[in-house]
């Protein structure tokens, strides 16, 4: 079980690193994404399962989503000539590396009998759901009106203010 | 069951912190900082993860949540944010957004 463990580590130090030294903002965001998967393995390692499947879920599929959008608007990283490039497999070969590691690391890691096992110290989902929606219900309050904030922030940022045009007064 | 030692994972939840806690420094492009801070997020909940486990309570996991629907907000403004500078400035350097006032 450790060893899958420490694999899981040095993948998600190289990708982070990669993440954050690339000058490529796509490439840095899809090394990211790698990261945060190869957390979610050890999140399942550490007998957390609704964890890790909440972090794939949401961190890796809605959020990195999110950057991906916008990072794609802002036209960043466009580069002339990029097809050329990504064909050199010095391009693609090290996160296909990390990746293959990380997706072996995790086929091991569910086929072994230790970890598939609803073992004493593992914490169900379902004793997450229970001390969620009583002892922190209050929490769970706040989070949904801070939630509803973020809604109307992120909708009130993000429209286009329209410029007032008039005939004869235009302020430059 | 994990046998690795509390303290070895404690220090890699710290190993990603301090990545990230370097990228935000280092880095000038918003978009990276704001990768950072999600990195340094993460490694947060890794350590409330890493606690959960040791003690066998789910109250870690709840926190892992709390920090979810933070950082859901915490990105889908900042973003709103730079996609609002990016417009002004059109630029997302960091140090070229340092004065409030329109200079021209």
């Amino acid at each position: 079980m450790d060893v899958f463990f420490y694999i899981a580590c040095v993948v998600a130090i190289v990708s982070t690193i990669m993440a954050i030294s690339g000058r490529n903002a796509i490439h840095s965001l899809l090394y990211l994404i790698l990261s945060l998967l190869a957390v979610s393995v050890i999140f399942y390692l550490l007998s957390a399962p609704f964890v890790a499947a909440l972090e794939v879920i949401i961190y890796a599929g809605a959020i990195m989503v999110l950057f991906i959008f916008v990072t794609m608007m802002l036209n960043i990283g466009i580069e002339r000539e990029a097809e050329k490039k990504w064909l050199r497999p010095r391009m693609w070969i090290i996160p296909s590396i990390l990746a293959a590691v990380l997706l072996v690391n995790l086929i091991l890691a569910v086929k072994s009998v230790q970890a598939l096992q609803p073992h004493s110290g593992a914490i169900q989902p379902k004793q997450v759901g229970i001390s969620l929606f009583s002892t922190y219900l209050l929490g769970v309050e706040i989070a949904a009106i801070l939630l509803m904030a973020g809604v109307i922030g992120a909708y009130h940022l993000g429209s286009q203010k329209k410029k007032v045009k008039h005939r004869f007064l235009e302020i430059k | 069951m994990l046998t690795v030692p509390i303290g070895i994972q404690i220090l890699f939840a710290g190993i990603l912190f301090f990545l990230g806690l370097i990228g935000l420094l280092v880095r000038r492009n918003m978009i990276f900082m704001l990768m950072s801070i999600e990195i340094m997020f993460n490694a947060a909940g890794l350590v409330f993860i890493i606690a959960g486990t040791h003690w066998r309570q789910p109250d870690g996991q709840v926190m892992f949540i709390f920090i979810l629907a933070v950082t859901a907000v915490e990105v889908s403004i900042a973003l709103a944010l730079i996609l609002q500078v990016y417009h002004h400035f059109k630029t997302l350097d960091a140090d070229a957004i340092n004065n409030l006032k329109d200079r021209n």
